[in-house]
């Protein structure tokens, strides 16, 4: 189908400031008589608070209050808290202190006598499972989504070959299965099995998370970096303490969530409980590069076994896969059920059973990371299928190829419950990668020696979740006819929220240049929208604009008929006119249709909402009411299964055997995203999620000493992400560009497994280039290498985590 | 771990007269060139001294002189980005020039300077983190522990402190037979570079011979090198921003087919750039080939004693004495 807007570039009206430094974010926020807000982190990785000693902070030059544990809201023990008395790991805030000045902060902070007793740590969750290990917190080991927190031990005997590198598979407090298991195994022709370590990592969002805060006549207003400009609403409110219609919400630009900063998050609401306590006087949290680091989220590590059975032609006919979760000092992220369902639609088994551990440590807190558990699914597994590959003679493009979803998605299957996909075209983003790759030629050369390099290749595959329903659209068109989208979507980097708002202009026929995207903060009037959770985006807020415009088109329709006779079937819109359908030169403007909407009122200028809607809606289309056309709807369209994002890669890299160093020589990932919206937008996502993969795959550092659970990785030198010059200056994407019936464009998500793809396919040529060495553990750093190829033991000892 | 410096009091003097003056009036005065290894510290207020003394003003330090015996002087404030794009440095002492732009970033070379990198301190996360080690005036060594993180540490001359060297350029001081203009006391003088780096046997506190009170004025670099063969190479993880695994620093001259003399020089090995003079011994005289690379791997390590993590480098840096003798061949 062709579309005005849809599948076109445009220029994001956020981009200019964004490139000239013109964008104001958090940390830019100034105020007359502003305070500034400093934190003490804890110095241990999980202590009590005996006391608190203030008197010396308190009488630094410029000091104005302090806030201990004590006067905030404390979650339950597996929460975050914004201050703890218990903190659970190095670097969680304590004390909070307010000052005339940043220094005079950071003084009092430095004057603190916090009087701290060491408890039991443990930055290992093999270590907690151990009969007599320690646990992260206090009367228990294991937590998660769903999951009651509660100690879990393992015998002796469960751990017998976890020193030759097998991983202990006590109980589990998750699993599912389906199909007959044992059979598959006695059926299949290769069976790999292998234990293997995904390390965890940092999100290095380059905005730290600096908010402000201030309070006037009963609202509270909060600046703060977040992915998600509605979806944080609600909690931040809860944190502060507050009515949602009591808070005003500003977040116009985020420097970086990569789903570290999806929703509202404690350290966000600092600054508003220190304000409160100086009587509203505007404060200013400046959240450090250390701070980021220890408070800024990690994607959750694993350690992890899996066994695999094939088929003679490569189909994977049983998979028995099981996890242990590094969930960091809180209940985390549920990364652990979506291995197991990234592992079931990705490669369709018909046998499988999942088991999982989500395991408290006092490491950093864990939060999503693009691709939670699907990227980390794809790092651990791919290379367990080039094995079966190697020793079944197949090509490693066609083993996936075979077990992929395709041809639309119809009959595929996902998760626990096998459920239907809305779409999926794997198979054919595989082929045009392997097309445009040329993969049959250039794979021949593996292990092609040039001095001490040797080439490798590799190719893989990578999900993730790629849309929801159920929440709003709202829109305004003005007496002066311009049409204003409101969308609560961040500003995550993806340029989204302008991308899914192209789709009521699209509805509506409406050049672009007559636009106006509000956005950015509550005061813009938002509905209620999904997070910018990444890959969601795409799918559920083209459709809440969809049908927003859907119902605008309709009220314009009526509208005309209203004035000019008729029935509403008897007009349509043209060139932003209202025009009678056996008549053009007969209409109205949509400026004059805008005007009349006001005149009618009701339904046509928002006194008379739908039902259905959101409080949020409800009450932003109620401020706009009055004021224009109003377009407002929850997304009740039809949606029936799993909307996935899928991605295929294709690598080409050569390997120093004699340095370690890993040089990429080509890359090409290829989108299954539905409708391409954005093209530029979408190059982007593939190329920033392939940097981000080369990072995951070979150099990011999260490393703690078991000893002393410190963290050794706390800043970007140290944490190590690709930059710009690590990778090459060009590299390849394409879409598949077959629509998502489900979606009335067509359109879904793509962002974040062009991450695991990335960094997969990245550790699969690693291996080639080695003859097919299996590391079974990510990242594979340059030490690893060097010890792989000179035959020497890797330093690591079995299974260990955090070392890397 | 705020992010929020000490109060100081900044001195900019014009002259390294001014600059000799403060140092004499302060004791604990600190003196910064680029700031990017000082402001880390201030930052994270593990070092917090009340008196700074900025370099950047004093207009002697800066720049790049041709010597008439075919080498180099080079101030100490000169930037690394200089260094990196001095034709004079290119054409007599190509190893510097590349070291020199190895270093970190593109920002970070456009304001550290060559003085600074050469004496910045060791990047050991728990010194740098401010544990009472060794190094700190303690009595641990916190890097040496039987569960430590110690990938970056060091193979050799490890007394008590493990940490390593992280400057890409001192290697190539060290090669090049570099000395250290230093003014002490009102007076010059002059320090190998072969001495100028100590380590933890000499003096556990510092990388340096530098004193409290010493000005590092300049480098001088004679010209026995200039026009030699070189080879410089660093493996780290990444390719900017990152410091040296391991790195590997040459100067050879040639007589005919056979290597004539040559100084082989490692980063990343040893609080001090390591001097490779077995290696140096073994190819003194002979054709490069396999058979000398061989020989070469044998010898370059030896007497490396591993710590947990990085016995990795014991291959790395036969490899790299190796590639350097290959770059001969």
């Amino acid at each position: 189908m062709t579309y005005k807007l849809i599948g076109k570039d445009f220029t994001p009206p956020d981009l200019e400031a964004k490139v000239t430094g013109a964008a104001k974010y958090a940390e830019d926020f100034r105020a007359d008589g502003m305070a500034h807000v400093k934190v003490f982190g804890s110095p241990m990785p999980h202590a009590r608070v005996r006391s608190i000693d203030l008197d010396d902070a308190m009488k630094i030059p410029g000091v104005l209050a302090a806030l201990i544990p004590d006067e905030v809201k404390q979650p339950d023990i597996t929460g975050l808290a914004i201050l703890s008395n218990e903190p659970g790991y190095f670097g969680q805030p304590v004390v909070a202190i307010a000052a005339e000045t940043e220094q005079a902060a950071a003084d009092a902070v430095a004057a603190l006598k916090v009087d701290m007793e060491l408890l039991p740590f443990v930055v290992d969750p093999l270590e907690s499972l151990k009969p007599d290990g320690p646990n992260a917190l206090t009367g228990g080991n294991v937590s998660g989504r769903r999951i009651d927190f509660q100690e879990l031990k393992w015998s002796g005997k469960d751990f017998a070959l976890a020193e030759e590198g097998e991983l202990p598979r006590g109980s589990s407090v998750v699993e599912w299965s389906f199909g007959d298991l044992d059979a598959a195994f006695a059926d299949s022709k290769v069976i790999v099995e292998e234990s293997f370590v995904h390390a965890t990592n940092a999100h290095h969002a380059m905005e730290p998370r600096s908010a402000a805060a201030f309070w006037e006549n009963g609202k509270c207003h909060v600046w703060g970096s977040t992915q998600s400009t509605s979806f944080a609403h609600p909690g931040l409110a809860r944190m502060i303490g507050i009515e949602p219609t009591d808070l005003v919400f500003v977040a116009e630009y985020c420097g970086g969530g990569f789903g570290g900063k999806a929703t509202s998050y404690p350290l966000m609401a600092l600054p508003a409980l220190m304000s409160k306590k100086l009587g509203g006087r505007p404060c200013l949290l400046r959240v450090s590069r250390n701070e980021e680091y220890y408070n800024g989220m990690a994607r959750a590590g694993f350690q992890g076994w899996a066994k695999l059975g094939f088929a003679e032609d490569g189909k994977i006919i049983g998979a028995d896969i099981f996890v242990v979760q590094d969930l960091g000092p809180t209940s985390g992220f549920p990364d652990f059920n979506n291995v197991g369902n990234a592992f079931s639609i990705v490669f369709q088994p018909t046998n499988m059973r999942f088991r999982a551990v989500p395991v408290l440590t006092n490491t950093a807190p864990k939060g999503a990371q693009r691709g939670p558990g699907e990227n980390q699914a794809a790092n651990m597994l791919e290379p367990l299928i080039d094995k079966a590959a190697a020793e079944l003679g197949m090509d490693r493009m066609q083993i996936r190829h075979v077990n992929a979803p395709g041809n639309g998605g119809a009959g595929f299957k996902i998760g626990a419950n096998q459920g239907p996909l809305t779409s999926a075209f794997l198979k054919e983003a595989l082929d045009k990668g392997r097309d445009m790759f040329q993969w049959a030629e250039r794979s021949s050369q593996s292990g092609m020696m040039t001095g001490s390099k040797a080439r490798g290749y590799g190719v893989a595959s990578a999900y993730h979740s790629a849309g929801s329903n159920g929440f709003d659209g709202l829109l305004r068109i003005a007496p002066d006819g311009t049409l204003h989208v409101h969308t609560g979507v961040g500003n995550l980097g993806t340029f989204s929220y302008a991308s899914t708002s192209r789709v009521a202009a699209e509805v509506l026929g409406y050049d672009w240049d007559h636009v106006v995207i509000e956005r950015g903060g509550s005061a813009r009037h938002l509905p209620w929208n999904l997070g910018q959770f990444g890959s969601n985006t795409n799918f559920t807020m083209s459709r809440t604009n969809f049908v927003a415009a859907e119902d605008a088109k309709m009220k314009l329709l009526e509208i005309a008929a209203a004035k000019l006779g008729g029935d509403p079937s008897g007009y349509e819109l043209s060139d932003e006119r209202v025009v009678s359908k056996s008549d053009m030169s007969v209409g109205i403007t949509f400026a004059e249709a805008a005007q009349l909407a006001i005149e009618m009122g009701g339904k046509y200028s928002g006194q008379v909402l739908p039902e259905d809607l959101n409080p949020m809606t409800q009450g932003s289309a109620a401020a706009l009411a009055g004021t224009g056309l109003i377009g407002v709807a929850k997304d009740n369209l039809p949606k029936d299964g799993t909307v996935p994002a899928l991605s295929a890669s294709f690598i080409e890299v050569d390997v120093d055997l004699e340095t370690g160093q890993v040089e990429i020589l080509d890359y090409i990932g290829v989108a299954d995203c539905g409708t391409v919206v954005h093209p530029t937008g979408l190059a982007a996502q593939v190329r920033g999620g392939a940097v981000m993969g080369f990072g995951l795959g070979t150099t990011e550092r999260h490393v703690y000493d078991p000893a002393y659970g410190l963290p050794n990785a706390k800043s970007f030198y140290h944490a190590k992400p690709k930059s710009y010059l690590d990778v090459p200056a060009e590299l390849g994407w394409a879409a598949v560009d077959q629509p998502d019936m489900q979606n009335p464009m067509g359109i879904k998500g793509i962002g974040e497994p062009l991450e695991g793809s990335a960094s997969a396919a990245l550790i699969c040529a690693i291996s080639d280039a080695l003859g097919g060495h299996m590391f079974n553990r990510t990242p594979i750093v340059t030490d690893m290498i060097v010890n792989a190829a000179a035959g020497n033991p890797q330093s690591h000892k079995p299974l260990a985590t955090n070392t890397v | 771990m705020t992010d929020v410096m000490h109060n100081f009091e900044l001195f900019q003097p014009d002259s390294v007269q001014g600059v000799e003056e403060l140092l004499d009036e302060f004791d604990d005065a600190w003196i910064i060139a680029g700031g990017k290894d000082s402001l880390d510290w201030f930052k994270d207020r593990v070092i917090q001294p009340t008196v700074v003394v900025d370099l950047a003003r004093v207009p002697d330090l800066g720049g790049i002189e041709a010597l008439d015996d075919g080498g180099l002087y080079i101030g100490s404030m000169t930037t690394l980005t200089e260094v990196n794009e001095s034709d004079l440095v290119k054409e007599r002492f190509p190893i510097l020039s590349v070291a020199a732009g190895n270093v970190a970033s593109p920002q970070i070379r456009n304001a550290g300077t060559i003085g600074g990198n050469i004496s910045q301190d060791t990047r050991c996360g728990y010194y740098r983190d401010g544990f009472p080690c060794y190094r700190a005036g303690g009595n641990t060594c916190y890097a040496n522990t039987p569960t430590a993180m110690n990938r970056d540490h060091a193979l050799f001359e490890v007394s008590r402190c493990v940490a390593v060297t992280p400057s890409d350029t001192a290697p190539a001081m060290v090669a090049l037979g570099a000395t250290m203009v230093i003014r002490r006391g009102g007076e010059d003088m002059e320090v190998p570079a072969a001495e100028f780096f100590i380590g933890p046997e000499i003096d556990i506190t510092r990388m340096t011979v530098l004193e409290p009170g010493d000005i590092l004025l300049g480098i001088r670099i004679p010209g026995a090198w200039a026009n030699a063969r070189h080879y410089f190479e660093k493996v780290a993880d990444r390719s900017t921003w990152d410091f040296a695994l391991v790195s590997v620093t040459m100067v050879a001259q040639m007589a005919g087919n056979s290597i004539g003399d040559a100084a082989i020089v490692c980063g990343g090995v040893q609080c001090t750039p390591r001097r490779l003079t077995e290696v140096e011994d073994v190819i003194r005289g002979e054709v490069p080939g396999s058979e000398l690379e061989t020989l070469v791997r044998r010898v370059a390590s030896r007497g490396a004693s591993p710590l947990n993590f990085n016995h990795f480098k014991i291959p790395l840096m036969e490899n790299l004495a190796a590639r350097a003798v290959r770059s001969l061949g």
